[in-house]
């Protein structure tokens, strides 16, 4: 299938990657050919058969609710790109 | 110690606590030497994808040492180190062990915790170990095994002594060849060389069986779509907010998410980001994602009927042994071919391992894959060692050094 130089753009917005020109038109040309080679799965006739997400026959895995130990707000700062005193800083969210 | 997984958005992080593996090592005695190349963030089959550098393959420098793992698996080649560990999530372990010619093992999935590791695709990642011989690698995967409390998905049976299956002998196993994966396009030294191995595991009285892995053809398809679409996902995580890389240039919050991610990560991550994010998307969820989902209940039939007929399964790790740094970065496509072999194991979720089988005409290292039942890498591990023992390919050394 081929994907459009739009819908690049679109999903580009979806996961928060600014590309560069360059990036889109080499990244239509990718996808295009990649989506065409995945079409493969078409070949097959899936109707009746159920989906595996997840390969283990588990269901529910549960612990009990004890209070435990976590990383101490000093070391969770550590590798900050930017914060002040005991927050990450971010730039500006609202006008 | 610094943890990048070879990406420039992770290149300033220093990891806060260990991953379960590495206590569970440090609790064994293990000294850390220090962390390898990688394909950035796993993604990718020659370790080209790195931000920092090309790691060349020990056995010819003019060629890749298979990836993503392909850092660890040079480091055990070159004998950096005794033993190395890698991940797992389509052959990243087993694919460059065979063209670097050293032992990898992918567990069960759920054998062994993920806690720690960086995510690429959650239900196909597993961590694995590297080592040059078969004793190592029991060694290795009894110590880093059994449940995490951390890990929901980390599996509580018991962990078995992996080495006193080393030395049972394999008469009478039932090996199984899947003709799908002696396909044309194999390359024929790679083909000869697992063969004269399957007639050397017939020597030691294994009965080989041929068998039939369907939908072998439509792994990799439905590989590129469920990877891909668990990690577009893993790495929304990576937003310049926290940890990492921060664009400098930047006026408001989004923006500043945007040209972070767009400068953090590399030309292949961003693909993949763009392809799972893609198939996600309102109105091609049915026809990708869950098309894909419902062939790796396919895939993973063809294995479950495949155990009841054998006891493992024997084919090629790779179908060409390692080739040229650069020779295969320009067509993504053809790059994910190279993982036609290892890639239905972890839809599967089934453990293998790579084990070196003989060496092409220009020396490069060739591998053997052994494929077992779920939670019986006991198994796979008796045959390679028995294997192993009866062969003399661990003997075998690259020269390294300065030609002159």
């Amino acid at each position: 299938m081929k994907i459009t130089r739009k819908e690049v753009e679109h999903v580009a917005r979806l996961a928060r990657l600014a590309l560069r020109e360059e990036e889109v038109e080499q990244l239509t040309r990718q996808l295009s050919d990649i989506l065409t080679y995945v079409e493969k799965l078409n070949e097959l006739d899936t109707r009746d058969v159920e989906p595996t997400s997840h390969v283990l026959p588990v269901r529910n895995v549960l612990r009990e609710d004890e209070v435990c130990g976590s990383i101490d707000r000093g070391k969770a700062l550590v590798n900050a790109p930017d914060r002040t005193e005991e927050f990450f800083r971010v730039p500006k969210v609202i006008e | 110690m610094r943890t990048t997984c070879a990406s420039h958005i992770l290149h300033n992080f220093t990891s806060p606590y260990n991953a379960t593996v590495i206590d569970r090592l440090e609790k064994a005695g293990y000294v850390h030497p220090g962390m390898t190349n990688m394909d950035e963030f796993a993604m990718g089959s020659s370790t080209e994808n790195s931000f920092y550098q090309v790691t060349r393959n020990p056995w010819d420098t003019g060629r890749v040492p298979g990836g993503s793992s392909g850092g660890s698996t040079a480091a055990v080649a070159a004998d950096e180190c005794i033993a190395a560990l890698g991940s797992d999530t389509g052959g990243s372990i087993r694919q460059p062990a065979a063209l670097c010619g050293v032992v990898g093992l992918k567990p069960t999935y759920g054998r062994v915790s993920r806690y720690g590791l960086i995510a690429f695709a959650s239900s196909l990642d597993q961590i694995g170990p590297i080592t040059k011989d078969v004793t190592d690698c029991a060694i290795l995967l009894k110590a880093i095994s059994g449940h995490d409390p951390k890990d929901s998905t980390s599996v509580g049976l018991p962990v078995p002594d992996y080495t006193k299956v080393l030395g049972r002998d394999i008469k009478g196993l039932r090996l199984g060849i899947p003709r799908e994966y002696f396909i044309s396009g194999i390359d024929p030294s790679v083909e000869s060389c697992v063969k004269e191995a399957v007639r050397a595991l017939e020597g030691l009285g294994a009965r080989t069986v041929e068998i039939s892995l369907p939908h072998t053809e439509y792994a990799i398809a439905a590989y590129y779509i469920i990877a891909t679409a668990e990690a577009s996902s893993n790495l929304a995580r990576y937003d310049g907010v926290k940890y990492g890389y921060r664009t400098k240039d930047a006026d408001d919050l989004i923006g500043m998410y945007m040209k972070t991610r767009d400068e953090g990560f590399g030309p292949e991550v961003k693909r993949r980001i763009m392809l799972g994010t893609y198939v996600l998307s309102a109105g091609y969820y049915d026809a990708y994602y869950r098309k894909a989902q419902q062939v790796r209940t396919l895939i993973k039939g063809d294995f479950e009927r495949a155990f009841q007929e054998v006891d493992a399964i024997v084919t090629p790790t790779s179908p060409t042994p390692a080739f040229r740094v650069g020779e295969r970065t320009a067509d993504p496509l053809q790059m994910y071919l190279s993982d036609i072999f290892t890639i239905s194991v972890n839809l599967a979720g089934i453990p293998g391992l790579s084990i070196p089988c003989g060496f092409t005409g220009d020396g490069l290292p060739v591998g053997l894959q052994i494929l077992g039942r779920d939670f019986d890498e006991e198994r796979i591990l008796q045959i390679a060692y028995a294997y192993e023992q009866a062969t003399e390919w661990r003997k075998r050394r690259p020269e390294i050094g300065v030609r002159s």
